[in-house]
């Protein structure tokens, strides 16, 4: 019961700052009036003590759990965290309104190529997490596999009943997420090989309003972040020829499951100051046990290694649980 | 026969009596009230502040307009990424379509900005929300008007119009949480998220619109009208629908167009209860619909300023504009109209 609450009110909140979003989408995007400050220049100065993070909504509740636990371990801190999905976050970073964003999509050369040239500065890129994208259908739907290419069919359109895959006589339903989001775009360049959504797909805004659609209609079939996972059921994915593999934790790290990828934080240049304690902390075996604590999982050692290795004297310090 | 009792009318006779005086009286013209000797310093200030502030309002509509439409304006010499004006509007084929299709997906590769599909998606919406709250606006107006007695149209007025001040995101959430599941169950559609569903959360919050202002429209038909035709024997439903509702015609017609146009730019209801699809359907009512309002919230915060898709955006926010300003203009010349035949008879 409580869970639910919590998603609803997570859906509400989403739906508001895409209201908020599209109120101010004129020059002065950010709706907080601090980011004009930190941000007049190419990276915040050391002595800042607010960080303004704005990105993925699949990453939205990992980044503010991380940003608790942060303020809790360093006083006077403050971050600002907001999701909108990665477009907007990196959007955001672009025109300087925000110090750091999170995607859950790789950024493409165009947004690297326009951070360099309204930024003066080169696009960092710092994988902080691990998520499996699962694929959600109705609680009573017997399909419990699916194919790559099967996928592909019913995301285009091409398949539009469950018999045709191995399910009962009835129509599918397809729902999305909305195309500024990196969870589409990474849906729609893995699975649907860069074609086009059906023109039948309806996009929702948030994991958790996909799946809050999807457990009510019966044929109903959407995507997600693993971590939102709730009153409806996964599908192990296949991909070609291969077998059909189920999207958990072991998975995801060994790299078995075909729909796994790397959650993102974004800067301009290497982060210094209250940002890179901010990241050396996402990085640090704290940071990561919150990573698990939010259902996604933590970075592979070999991954770990490539960014820079946890320092300073905040990040052990931080507590494992955030407050309450 | 009508037409020629019309002209023989009271009203037109003692019209065209004033007429008369007004023509005679014109040589002996005085100066406008208040210009005959000079004002004190601080009068003509504060005449002058307040003329400020009505401009000020103009000027804020047209700056607003001014700056929605240069950042779209570019789109029709830029030609970013190959984009053309006729592209937005015209049916093109893409790779993995076999004919030419209307098709919004403006993230991709390559970007595919036709807003054809949008405008469809805000007009289906709109037309049924219409369809619903017509017949309930005008409805509750004439029975409130003309035959509710005053205690309970003390009660049912301000209920009526308490429901423009419930914010659309609630509305949107009902519509969202409830009807889409009452409807799925009653009906079966395979659209949970459709047309209708947006369409009966937004007329929630056009009925007011149309209710207030035909009912002003109705009780501002004089007594006189209705009294005469009921001492010439008619019934009270012949005063209604032959007397009142003609004369408040103009005014209950505002009403309509007006909630016509708050509809076409309502937001919230339609991006959380429409399923935001781009179907290009265009007498299925049943399918979900991606509006140019759900599209603009959902998509601006995402684009990089000066992009083609940005522009698109921008575009599809001017349109908005000029319908819906095209539409209040309407609206309010009916009712000027209104108010001339009511002083004129």
């Amino acid at each position: 019961m409580q869970l639910r609450t919590r998603r609803l009110s997570l859906f509400t909140s989403l739906l508001l700052s895409v209201a908020a979003g599209a109120c101010s989408g004129g020059h002065g995007r950010g709706d907080e009036p601090s980011a004009e400050t930190t941000t007049e220049g190419a990276s915040p100065t050391p002595q800042s003590t607010t960080l303004t993070i704005k990105g993925s909504d699949t990453m939205v509740i990992l980044a503010q759990r991380w940003a608790e636990a942060f303020m809790a371990a360093n006083p006077g801190t403050t971050l600002q965290v907001s999701g909108g999905g990665s477009g907007t976050g990196i959007a955001a970073l672009i025109n300087g309104t925000v110090d750091l964003a999170d995607a859950s999509r790789p950024m493409k050369d165009r947004e690297k190529t326009q951070i360099r040239e309204r930024r003066n500065g080169e696009a960092h890129e710092i994988p902080v997490a691990l998520d499996a994208l699962a694929v959600y259908v109705h609680d009573d739907n017997p399909v419990h596999s699916l194919t790559i290419p099967q996928l592909k069919q019913i995301f285009r359109g091409e398949v539009t009943n469950w018999n045709q895959v191995g399910g009962s006589d009835a129509a599918i339903v397809l729902y999305g997420r909305e195309n500024n989001s990196g969870t589409y775009a990474y849906f729609k360049e893995h699975v649907l090989d860069d074609l086009d959504f059906a023109q039948e797909a309806q996009s929702l805004p948030g994991t958790a309003a996909v799946i809050n659609a999807v457990s009510h209609d019966p044929g109903g079939v959407g995507y997600g972040g693993i971590a939102y996972a709730q009153g409806v059921h996964t599908v192990s994915v296949a991909a070609e020829g291969g077998q059909p593999i189920e999207p958990n934790m072991q998975n995801a790290l060994d790299g078995s499951y075909p729909l796994s990828r790397f959650l993102y934080v974004y800067s301009v240049g290497q982060p210094s100051g209250l940002a890179q304690r901010y990241v050396e902390f996402m990085l640090s075996s704290a940071g990561q046990a919150l990573v698990e604590n939010v259902g996604y999982y933590p970075l592979p050692h070999e991954g770990a290694a490539e960014v820079p290795a946890p320092s300073g004297a905040a990040a052990p310090e931080a507590p494992a649980e955030p407050a309450q | 026969m009508n037409s020629a009792r019309a002209r023989l009318s009271p009203g037109l006779v003692r019209a065209a009596v004033d007429e008369d005086t007004r023509e005679r009286a014109r040589p002996m013209k005085r100066p406008p009230l208040g210009q005959g000797f000079k004002m004190p310093l601080s009068h003509r200030l504060a005449e002058k502040l307040i003329a400020l502030m009505a401009m000020s309002a103009i000027a804020s509509v047209a700056l607003i307009f001014i700056f929605v439409a240069k950042e779209a304006l570019p789109l029709a010499w830029e030609h970013l990424e190959g984009l053309h004006l006729a592209d937005l509007f015209l049916p093109q084929t893409w790779r993995g379509y076999h004919e030419a299709v209307y098709i919004w997906q403006p993230v991709g590769t390559p970007e595919k900005f036709n807003v054809v599909p949008l405008f469809l998606g805000s007009l289906k919406v709109t037309l049924l929300a219409m369809l619903f709250s017509v017949p309930l606006g005008v409805g509750c107006a004439i029975y409130l008007a003309l035959y509710a007695p005053r205690r309970l149209r003390e009660v049912v007025k301000p209920v009526i119009e308490l429901l423009a001040a419930v914010p659309s995101v609630v509305l949107g959430f009902f519509a969202l949480m409830v009807l889409a599941t009452w409807m799925q169950d009653a009906m079966g559609w395979h659209f949970r998220l459709n047309a209708v569903v947006a369409a009966v959360g937004l007329a929630l919050t056009i009925v007011p619109v149309i209710f207030t202002i035909s009912e002003d429209a109705l009780t501002a038909v004089p007594h006189s009208l209705s009294e005469a035709a009921l001492a010439l024997g008619a019934r009270k439903y012949q005063v209604a629908l032959r007397i009142v509702v003609p004369t408040a015609a103009p005014g209950i017609a505002a009403g309509v167009i007006l909630g016509f146009g708050r509809a076409i730019g309502e937001t919230m209801i339609v991006l959380m209860a429409s399923g935001n699809a781009a179907i290009m359907k265009p007498f299925d009512f049943t399918t979900s619909v991606r509006t140019v309002t759900a599209s603009i919230a959902a998509e601006l915060g995402e684009v990089a300023q000066g992009d083609a898709h940005w522009r698109v955006l921008f575009l599809l926010g001017a349109m908005l504009f000029a319908i819906t300003f095209a539409l209040n203009f309407v609206g309010s010349v009916a009712i000027r109209r209104l108010e001339k035949k009511l002083t004129a008879t």
